[in-house]
């Protein structure tokens, strides 16, 4: 890790043109001041409370950390601070004053600035024309380019990197210059908070120190931080104080974020607020014949050396984070992505590489993105349900409305479809519904292997509940299931056996009985949980 | 679940549901079915999906509108019945060559492209059937000639984009200009006169008092509303515009499937250059010029969504006839064609708008419910 006083250093003479940082702590903000309170904070969608009372105390020139697992609130608490959202009730305090953000540009003017994991820059500009997006030094209409470039010039410097251009397009830099230039374009606007949605993901790890070093830079000038990562090692180490969200509640507040034990930390992650109800296991093992074989599948940059197995009547989870390579394992099983190598079978044959193999040889999928990726929004139920298998119940080529809609009525109230009425638009429907429908297209067409990716993201529990019914009995009538999941708790509950991903790779195999959901965030969470903390 | 019944409800006991899950009141599904049964069927007017038919009937008001603008502009020719029927007629054969490339087109945009070359394809397939050498073969093989063609460059298109991954815009804005270039140079430049009295009655001739022109435009109409709502095909074109992933993730080929679709609109190109030869009794390269952009237009106005997945038949059809009576309104008050474009560029602006804040209250519907998944 590079010290401060190396990159001051190294500031000065990569930009000799530019004085010493100008920039300073804006003068209003005392270190140590509160400048960010929120109490209660609820923020509810149509059937799911994304945020159901959420604290939070952030002081000027400190790290705070938010910890939380997937689903726990995190994403929709940085979306109602930047502005996208507005809270249902509760307070935000900013500076000493209630304030709402009504929009992205009333936060930004207030000084609250967000780095999202997918960065928004405009690929085709210059460095300096994103760091001053929307808010362009003009004169006379025209843009005062050299007044640009020397601001943009002198906030790079106070990052420590001005060695980048500032006319140089954005496209032409590596994701780490990418991230600079977020935070150029946040210092741009004099922010006092700073919030970075797991910017480490995108780095690689000897960034990951320059990345650290920038966020002290930062705090030490008074700016406050926001801080969200999956891993716990670089909270320990950047972090000054730590917040842990649950279903959308704040259950802990301001640890240290140093010396709390881990196992406080997970415990507050993970204890259960909410109990899923999950159907019993069979007692006997029920599952047949391998139906699915994975042998050394391989896709450069996502995942390595995969081999799997699902037996008829099984259901096999898959644990592991968000660019863990779980989805695109998925994907590439269904034929829906090329291998590089490695070989799937579907009872003992090879598959012919394309979904429309994969279909023919009984498997389907319920993609991760159910919007974009499984469903006609606008077309009705009955559509959507036949959509993989319309072609069966027509004749000489024109379809059986009336055939389909007998069978998609069927399916609904299988799955107890709410409403039942397979005529109106799916967009029409709760999340919950929404992935019945994906599901039950599958029910249709005699599938012998069902892939669910994230089968009950968005989706509230007692739609869970019947969620995970359908699929355990799906099992019991001697489907195959490989289930891929984010949330531990619902892997460990639902499969028989679970593999472990991280980084492209299975790190563990186990029946679920054998595992526990902290054994499993440890593996996931890149087995940095258990290290260098007090037992 | 190898046999053929599955039914996954065989679970003895379901997990008690949480009390927020409403409580499903009998009398309201059976009420729900009820409708169900009366409003899932197709109509000839609605094509399918629901707000289509709202859409088509306010499209039917637009006309309704165009016609009393005429009855005002001009009483004395309104008021005789004779000359109303015959004025109907002439908008039909006005609509009918556009038409018959609309069909074409309305599967194109619905499938989520576009295909700009439509007026070139004609040219090209006009030219080619009235060449010498194939008028030697007589009417048949003029036709013939015209659907090959039409079929073939629609096809070369279609490879491009699905094969060949190029941008439709791209792909068929090099073919409007190659197509062209190759009707050019295979007619000389030269206007080539068609020899075939067949040919040349088709656009001559009324069958019971109506033009065969205007009875091709309900053929094909026709058969493009079958295609589109009762097969196979039609529902590809719908899930393939609509979402491409999803329909692709359920095991269609996308790719294939946008091939045919710009053959199609070839062979609705090849259709409509018999139509048009046979109206001028000749072709030239410079025949159907911008059809495409009327074609286009009257999909538009039709209610087909640019971005796909949404278009009806009829909506198109009315939308062509709509431009042909605002043509035919303009040319019986002798007003100037200048005039007449200003108020046909005002209507699709006017129809784009109307369909932008209806699609408005879906995004914002979208929005609200994705949200929860992104927690």
């Amino acid at each position: 890790m590079a010290q401060p006083e190396e990159t001051t250093a190294a500031t000065g003479s990569a930009d000799a043109g530019v004085e010493a940082p100008l920039v300073e702590a804006p003068p209003d903000t005392v270190a140590g001041e509160v400048v960010l309170r929120l109490t209660d904070l609820v923020k509810t969608f149509p059937g799911v409370r994304a945020l159901d009372g959420v604290q939070l105390e952030v002081r000027a020139g400190e790290v705070h950390c938010l910890l939380g697992q997937n689903g726990a609130g995190k994403s929709t608490l940085i979306k109602v601070l930047s502005g996208v959202h507005q809270p249902d009730s509760g307070q935000v305090e900013w500076r000493g004053e209630p304030a709402t953000f009504a929009n992205p540009q009333a936060a930004m003017k207030a000084g609250i600035a967000t780095i999202y994991q997918e960065l928004d820059l405009v690929e085709d500009l210059s460095v300096a024309e994103n760091a001053f997006l929307g808010h362009e030094h003009r004169r006379f209409g025209f843009v005062r380019r050299g007044r640009m470039a020397r601001q943009t010039r002198q906030i790079l410097a106070r990052l420590g990197h001005g060695e980048i251009p500032p006319g140089r397009m954005v496209r032409s830099l590596p994701a780490a210059g990418k991230q600079i230039v977020s935070m150029a374009r946040a210092l741009s606007h004099e922010a006092r908070l700073i919030i970075m949605d797991e910017p480490s993901a995108v780095l690689a790890h000897d960034e990951v120190g320059n990345l650290f070093r920038i966020i002290r830079e930062l705090t030490a000038q008074g700016i406050a931080v926001i801080y969200i990562s999956h891993r716990l090692e670089e909270i320990r180490e950047i972090g000054d104080r730590v917040t842990v969200l649950k279903d959308g509640r704040t259950t802990a507040a301001n640890l240290p974020a140093r010396d709390t034990p881990t196992r406080d930390l997970v415990s507050r992650m993970t204890g259960r607020t909410i109990e899923y109800v999950f159907p019993d296991r069979p007692t006997d093992d029920a599952a047949g014949a391998d139906l699915l074989q994975v042998e050394g599948l391989t896709r450069g940059g996502e995942f390595a050396d995969v081999s799997l197995n699902v037996r008829a009547g099984e259901i096999v989870g898959i644990a592991g984070l968000v660019g863990s390579g779980r989805s695109e394992l998925l994907e590439t099983i269904y034929g829906a992505r090329l291998p590089e190598a490695g070989s799937v079978r579907m009872e003992g044959r090879v598959l012919r590489p394309g979904v429309g193999a994969a279909v023919r040889a009984g498997m389907g999928m319920a993609p991760e993105e159910r919007k974009s990726q499984a469903l006609l929004l606008g077309e009705p139920i009955y559509r959507n349900v036949t959509l993989a298998t319309f072609g069966r119940y027509a004749r000489l080529g024109f379809t059986d409305a009336a055939k389909e809609r007998a069978e998609a009525d069927r399916i609904a109230e299988t799955l107890e479809l709410r409403p039942r009425d397979v005529d109106r638009p799916v967009r029409t429907l709760s999340g919950g519904n929404q992935q019945k429908v994906v599901v039950g297209r599958w029910l249709l067409g005699g599938t012998r292997l069902l892939l669910l990716d994230e089968p009950t993201r968005g989706v509230d529990v007692g739609a869970r509940a019947e969620l995970y019914q359908v699929i355990r009995s799906l099992a019991a009538q001697g489907v195959g299931v490989l289930l891929v999941s984010s949330e531990v708790p619902e892997v460990l509950g639902l499969a028989d056996r679970v593999l472990v991903m991280r980084e492209g790779r299975v790190v563990r195999e186990a029946a679920a009985g054998e595992l526990d959901e902290n054994t499993v965030l440890d593996l996931v969470m890149a087995g940095s949980l258990m290290e260098g903390a007090p037992a | 679940m190898s046999d053929a019944t599955p039914t996954p409800t065989a679970t003895p006991e379901r997990p008690q549901l949480p009390a927020q899950s409403p409580p499903v009141d009998p009398a309201e599904t059976a009420v729900a079915s009820d409708k169900a049964a009366g409003t899932g069927r197709l109509s000839w007017w609605r094509g399918d999906g629901g707000d289509g038919a709202k859409r088509n009937l306010g499209l039917i008001g637009v006309l309704a509108a165009l016609i009393v603008v005429g009855a005002v502009t001009k009483p004395d020719l309104y008021g005789d019945p004779t000359w109303v029927w015959n004025n109907v007629l002439a908008i039909l054969q006005l609509a009918s060559v556009v038409g018959v490339v609309t069909v074409g087109m309305t599967f194109v945009i619905i499938g989520g492209g576009i295909d700009l070359s439509v007026g070139a394809i004609v040219a090209l397939a006009g030219v080619w059937c009235t060449t010498v050498a194939t008028q030697s073969y007589g009417a048949g093989g003029m036709i013939f000639t015209a659907l090959v063609v039409g079929i073939c460059v629609g096809l070369v298109n279609g490879v491009l984009i699905s094969y060949g991954r190029l941008v439709p815009f791209i792909a068929t804005l090099a073919m409007l200009v190659a197509a062209r270039g190759l009707a050019a140079s295979i007619s000389n430049k030269q206007t080539q006169v068609s020899s075939s009295t067949f040919i040349n009655d088709i656009a001559a001739r009324k069958v019971l008092g109506i033009p065969i022109l205007v009875y091709i435009l309900g053929a094909v109409v026709v058969a493009g509303w079958v295609l589109l709502n009762r097969t196979t095909f039609g529902r590809r074109t719908i899930a393939v515009g609509g979402n491409p992933e999803a329909a692709r993730l359920a095991g269609i080929n996308v790719r294939r499937h946008t091939m045919l679709l710009y053959a199609l609109s070839g062979l609705c190109c090849g259709i409509a250059a018999i139509m048009l030869t046979s109206q001028a009794t000749s072709a030239q390269a410079a025949m159907a010029n911008l059809y495409e952009l009327d074609a286009i237009a009257a999909a538009i106005i039709g209610g087909t969504l640019l971005s796909g997945g949404r278009g009806t038949i009829v909506g198109s059809l009315l939308g062509v006839i709509i431009f042909a009576t605002i043509t035919n309104l303009f040319a019986i008050n002798g007003l100037s064609i200048e005039a007449q474009n200003m108020v046909k560029g005002g209507i699709i602006v006017a129809a784009v708008l109307v369909q932008q804040f209806q699609f408005k209250s879906v995004t914002r519907l979208l929005a609200r419910n994705r949200v929860t998944t992104a927690t």
